[in-house]
């Protein structure tokens, strides 16, 4: 496959994201201009940052008058999840110049991360070239993040009241979207239910430490489960 | 913009950059062991579930709401559903906020 090709089969592969992306995008720059932060800057996060919930979470932050650097160790708390993302991309990349692994990893999100890792793990075309289908997804997602972050400050200002309207729902139906899926095995539902309840019953914490705390369980739930399930049944070996 | 604007934005793009570059940038001296790529594999599950499950039980942030009242477990609920049912992420997304905004109208 050509590189345009792959770059326009990203793009396309990404649409189902872009769906809850809009809503998500808009409701941030309604949010992130109702919280105080100047229509430069709420769009300039949206360019510079590029990072969602991150940019979500600052913005509500802001709101409540909170110290620069307590928001720049949440946004690293919120965020540390890419890196886990990167690893998990890192076996797809490691062979690219260094141009390319500054621009994926700049435009690397959820969204993207579920689209292009399900993608590298098929076996239909060839290593060398899918980089493109990475980028056409990531171009996807940060053209489309800007435009609904311009159309959400725009909105927010004409009808100050639709931050109240529930669009944020779109960030769960899209999270729900990627995880249900990937629910294959017993494992898998075990990281998710340990994950989802350490999630709900440490709410409590400050700085979105119970969102860590609950992420961490999750994957070491979901390592002892797959062991587990090894030890019992040692035939049945699953691909890991 | 002023200057807390301007360092609040480059603060975050340094930090959330930082996080997504570094392993890409010493990509060609890393080598995870088999535990660490095991554990990789619950990552989106795990954190996703975390972030998604707790909006959809308690939407405001204080305490839980496992009423019919509460739109974001409804419309959570009806996407796992159609989720599960077609494993369709377009379908899931679309029917989920179309579930979520229906009963939002009917009982908001």
């Amino acid at each position: 496959m050509s590189a345009s090709r792959e770059f326009l089969l990203g793009m396309r592969d990404t649409i189902p994201m872009l769906v809850g992306a809009v809503p998500f995008g808009i409701v941030y720059g309604t949010l992130a201009v109702s919280s105080g932060l100047s229509v430069g800057a709420t769009l300039a996060m949206s360019l510079l940052v590029f990072a969602g919930s991150a940019q979500f979470v600052a913005a509500s932050l802001v709101a409540s008058g909170t110290s620069l650097t307590v928001i720049l160790l949440t946004t690293l708390i919120v965020n540390l999840r890419h890196m886990l993302y990167s690893a998990s991309l890192l076996p797809f990349v490691r062979h690219l110049p260094q141009r390319w692994r500054v621009a994926l990893a700049f435009w690397l999100t959820d969204e993207s991360f579920a689209v292009v890792h399900r993608h590298y793990l098929l076996n239909d075309s060839p290593l060398e070239r899918k980089h493109w289908y990475f980028l056409g997804s990531c171009l996807a997602m940060y053209s489309l993040w800007f435009a609904c972050s311009l159309v959400g400050v725009l909105l927010g200002q004409a009808l100050p009241s639709l931050g109240d309207w529930g669009l944020d729902f779109a960030m769960i139906a899209t999270f729900i979207g990627i995880v249900v899926p990937l629910l294959r095995n017993q494992p898998m539902i075990v990281a998710a239910l340990v994950a989802s309840t350490v999630a709900v019953a440490a709410h409590g914490l400050p700085w979105k430490l119970g969102l860590m705390l609950a992420a961490l369980l999750g994957v070491t739930a979901g390592v002892v489960a797959e062991r587990w399930a090894l030890r019992d049944r040692p035939a049945a070996v699953e691909a890991p | 913009m002023n200057t807390f604007e301007i360092a609040l934005i480059l603060g975050m793009a340094v930090i959330t950059f930082a996080i997504r570059y570094t392993l890409f940038a010493v990509g060609h001296k890393v080598r995870f062991s088999p535990l660490v790529t095991q554990a990789l594999t619950y990552v989106p599950v795990a954190v996703l579930s975390a972030i998604a499950v707790p909006v959809m039980l308690m939407p405001d942030g204080e305490g839980l709401q496992l009423s019919l009242d509460n739109d974001y477990l409804v419309g959570g609920v009806a996407a796992i559903i159609i989720a599960a049912r077609w494993r369709n992420l377009l379908a899931t997304i679309a029917g989920g906020i179309l579930c979520f905004f229906l009963w939002r109208f009917l009982y908001g």
